[in-house]
């Protein structure tokens, strides 16, 4: 059965909350039911910011778990606090470009990914998220890369609009880090 | 709707020019309001004024609480009780999903200077198309006579045995002063109805303040400066009196704001 | 029409435009403002009446004006609005007026926080305004659910002439969900023949929550409590899983609720043989149904997000057949699945020994 309760986590600005919607609403268009619920309230102000995404084949009862099965961790508070809640068999994808990781604390649910270097290589450091998004999809196969894509399309704002093929660079350069690594 | 009885024309000789018909506007129900009170002659004046502007028929009004509770007993068009100081909000409410009706709010001062200071000030601000009439006796009547905002200072009430002392218990409130301060009023005047001439002016007024409605001018109200006789513990006409020496000083009857279309409308 | 991802607020707010709101009154208060935010821009948009209030007692009276000229209305609000909310509803129900109020309960007492709660069951159920009354009260746990809930609110509202409260929390509200909402429904084309709309051709109507005699005013109360019995014995509305072979019954409402259905399936993975009573309807409760399961189950944990809340009326309706356990969270922590677990595992062992 396809399922996944995953967290992504980061400092406010790094657009967490939007990979988050994004992966939730390709969740939907594979027909998955979909739950997506934020941490809402002064620390989003700047603070670090975090959402629930669940994507199910069966209806979500509890939106929000203790131990998810993968988060998309942003920043090192976020590492602090989910390197001890994610599930033994889970995957952590880290971002290395801010997470100091020292050799001792890795183990064998981390993906460790230089998402905010890369995404500056690409023009942008904002499109961090999407790198992130990227390698999560890959590695998780829980909805296609396409339909992320697709629902980037129709989701970006008319404003962002000019960012969206390199969004897509992005989203696929995450995506092959993957690939090589395994 | 119910058939009025009304003196039958016929039974007055042509010779005979009429001088006083009872209001369309007025049920025929005794009032329960005290000896003296000039409440019956205010409302009976928004019953002329509504006659007069033939708009019974599309006219809901908001009664207060306080003594003017039961308003809608005596004034015959549709009605709704609003909570205490909640009339301009409950009547915003009715006057946006009845934008071609006519909506106006009658209130007292512990309703409108008091617990409904804000519904006032923002109706009023947001320039909603309703009139408001203000009557300002000085004190609490329905409750017993307790101190109300607009109790003058050094006046007796039951919650003031000493006279009112404005260190303790703060000044008395001028609201049509404030009222004229906000963007969306565009009439706002004080009277009384205190003689007979101050009647007349006060009826001129209502019926400006409805004009100013009708013609979607923006947010009216006339405040009447009235008597409490029974909890003035004064005889009626005293109490006209005593509030002729003494209200007036600290009320002066003016208008304190009359937009030019408001002018315009003039009260025919 | 195809399922989107939602909003809870955004959803219920739209939900209502749908099912034919015609004037929207509130004022903004965390975690429900999406919904006004959503309604300024809409209901514009619509042709119809948005207005943000003064205050919520300003906003609860403009909406007791409207629903009094006969028109579909509504607010929303959170705790400490609703608390300023009470009078407003009260003369509602004594004028029997029909009116919908949002309440996405957060953290209390006082200012508290903004993070979900259930802690206004009391003052919704039991007290929601002085005098002898009780609105309906709603209680949807998906953003679908409260979608569908906005409609069947303003039904019941309309039928029985009342108070109808939709009770939310700050889970339902913030989440983003999938879920479909209704097509657009035109506004009513005529007001009620009580509605004050100006006498026109006809004698005039009053509307007003007073009645000096005694007499009359326990007239009116006779009247009221014969409505509410009426809805009693039509409107109760409950959800349940797996109660038939249960041994333990979780008994949970709104976010709680929804989150027993996942402890539910956790438990039954254990072979612990574990049903669920939500119900949808907080008043009138379904009180004769867990009547029934009581009867039939050997324990009960009631879970609420509250001190223990409608923890009393399950009490009160069981009658010590079976030992009741409790687990609750306040201050608008949000009820984990594996501590709810415990409980169920430890109430299962209890029960078998």
């Amino acid at each position: 059965m396809r399922h996944i309760e995953t967290v992504f986590s980061g400092f406010g600005g790094q657009g967490i909350l939007f990979a988050g919607q994004l992966l939730s609403y390709a969740g939907i268009a594979a027909g998955l039911y979909v739950t997506w619920i934020p941490s809402y309230g002064p620390e989003m102000r700047g603070g670090t910011a975090n959402c629930t995404v669940i994507l199910s084949e069966e209806e979500i009862g509890a939106p929000v778990v203790r131990h998810p099965t993968a988060a998309v961790v942003m920043n090192s508070p976020s590492f602090l606090k989910y390197r001890s809640l994610v599930k033994p068999e889970g995957l952590l994808f880290v971002n290395t470009s801010l997470i100091d990781i020292k050799d001792e604390e890795e183990d064998a649910r981390m993906i460790l990914i230089p998402a905010s270097d890369l995404a500056t290589e690409l023009g942008n450091i904002r499109m961090a998220n999407m790198v992130m998004l990227g390698a999560f999809v890959e590695r998780t196969g829980i909805v296609a890369l396409d339909a992320v894509k697709e629902q980037l399309a129709e989701h970006l704002s008319e404003r962002q609009q000019k960012w969206l093929e390199p969004n897509y660079v992005a989203l696929e350069r995450g995506a092959a880090l993957i690939e090589t690594q395994v | 709707m119910a058939e009025k009885t009304t003196v039958a024309a016929a039974t007055i000789p042509e010779i005979y020019e009429p001088v006083y018909t009872y209001p369309d506007s007025l049920t025929e129900v005794s009032t329960h309001y005290c000896p003296g009170c000039v409440h019956g002659i205010v409302h009976r004046l928004v019953a002329e004024v509504i006659d007069e502007l033939g708009i019974r028929e599309d006219t809901i009004g908001v009664a207060p609480v306080g003594c003017a509770v039961l308003a809608y007993n005596y004034l015959d068009v549709d009605f709704v009780e609003a909570a205490h100081g909640r009339a301009p909000a409950m009547a915003t409410g009715i006057k946006r999903v009845n934008p071609d009706k006519v909506v106006f709010t009658y209130q007292g001062d512990g309703d409108l200077a008091a617990i409904g200071t804000a519904e006032i000030i923002h109706a009023a601000n947001r320039g909603e198309l309703l009139t408001t009439v203000f009557i300002n006796n000085a004190i609490y009547g329905m409750t017993g006579g307790q101190m109300a905002p607009t109790t003058l200072s050094g006046m007796v009430t039951t919650s003031t045995p000493t006279g009112r002392d404005c260190l303790l218990a703060g000044y008395p409130v001028r609201m049509s002063e404030i009222l004229a301060q906000t963007a969306g009023a565009v009439y706002v005047a004080r009277e009384s109805a205190l003689d007979i001439a101050g009647i007349r002016r006060t009826k001129q007024a209502i019926k400006r303040a409805f004009l100013a409605q009708i013609h979607g001018l923006g947010f009216a109200c006339v405040e009447v400066l009235a008597t409490c006789p029974t909890n003035w513990n004064l005889e009626p006409w005293s109490a006209l009196e005593w509030a002729k020496e003494n209200m007036g000083a600290f009320f002066p009857l003016q208008t304190f704001k009359m937009t030019d279309e408001v002018k315009a409308l003039g009260t025919r | 029409m195809t399922k989107q991802l939602l909003k809870g607020n955004i959803a219920f707010a739209e939900a209502a435009l749908r099912y034919g709101l015609e004037a929207y009154f509130g004022y903004p208060i965390t975690p429900q403002s999406e919904a006004l935010e959503h309604l300024s821009g809409r209901m514009i948009e619509e042709g119809r009446v948005f207005l943000q209030a003064e205050s919520e007692v300003a906003a609860i009276n403009m909406v007791y004006g409207a629903a009094c000229a006969g028109v579909r209305t509504m607010t929303s609000t959170s705790g400490p609005g609703y608390s300023l909310m009470a009078e407003g509803l009260s003369y509602i129900v004594g004028s029997e007026v029909p009116v919908v109020v949002v309440n996405m309960m957060r953290g209390g007492p006082g200012l508290g926080n903004i993070q979900p709660s259930q802690a206004d069951y009391f003052f919704m159920t039991k007290s929601a305004g002085h005098g002898d009354f009780h609105p309906i009260v709603l209680a949807p746990a998906s953003v679908q659910e409260i979608i569908d809930m906005m409609g069947l609110a303003f039904t019941l509202a309309e039928t029985y002439r009342t108070l109808v409260i939709v009770a939310g929390d700050g889970c339902i509200g913030q989440m983003m969900e999938s879920a479909e909402l209704p097509p657009m429904a035109a506004t009513r084309q005529s007001r009620p023949e009580w509605a004050i709309t100006g006498a026109r051709g006809r004698d005039r109507n009053i509307i007003t929550s007073l009645y000096l005699g005694p007499e009359n005013l326990e007239r009116l109360n006779h009247r009221l409590q014969a409505k509410l019995a009426r809805i009693q014995a039509n409107e109760i509305r409950y959800q349940e899983m797996q109660v038939d072979d249960a041994d333990l019954l979780l008994v949970a409402y709104g976010t709680a609720g929804r989150i027993c259905t996942s402890v539910l399936r956790e438990a039954r993975k254990q072979g612990l043989r574990v049903g669920l009573l939500r119900p949808q309807t907080l008043w009138p409760f379904p009180e004769e149904r867990l009547a029934e399961l009581s009867q039939q189950v050997r324990s009960m944990l009631v879970v609420e997000m509250s001190a223990g809340q409608m923890l009393e009326d399950v009490q009160r309706v069981v009658q010590g057949r079976v030992p009741i356990r409790f687990h609750g969270r306040m201050g608008g922590i949000i009820p984990m699945v594996d501590e709810i677990l415990d409980d169920v595992t430890s109430l299962v062992q209890t029960a078998a020994a």
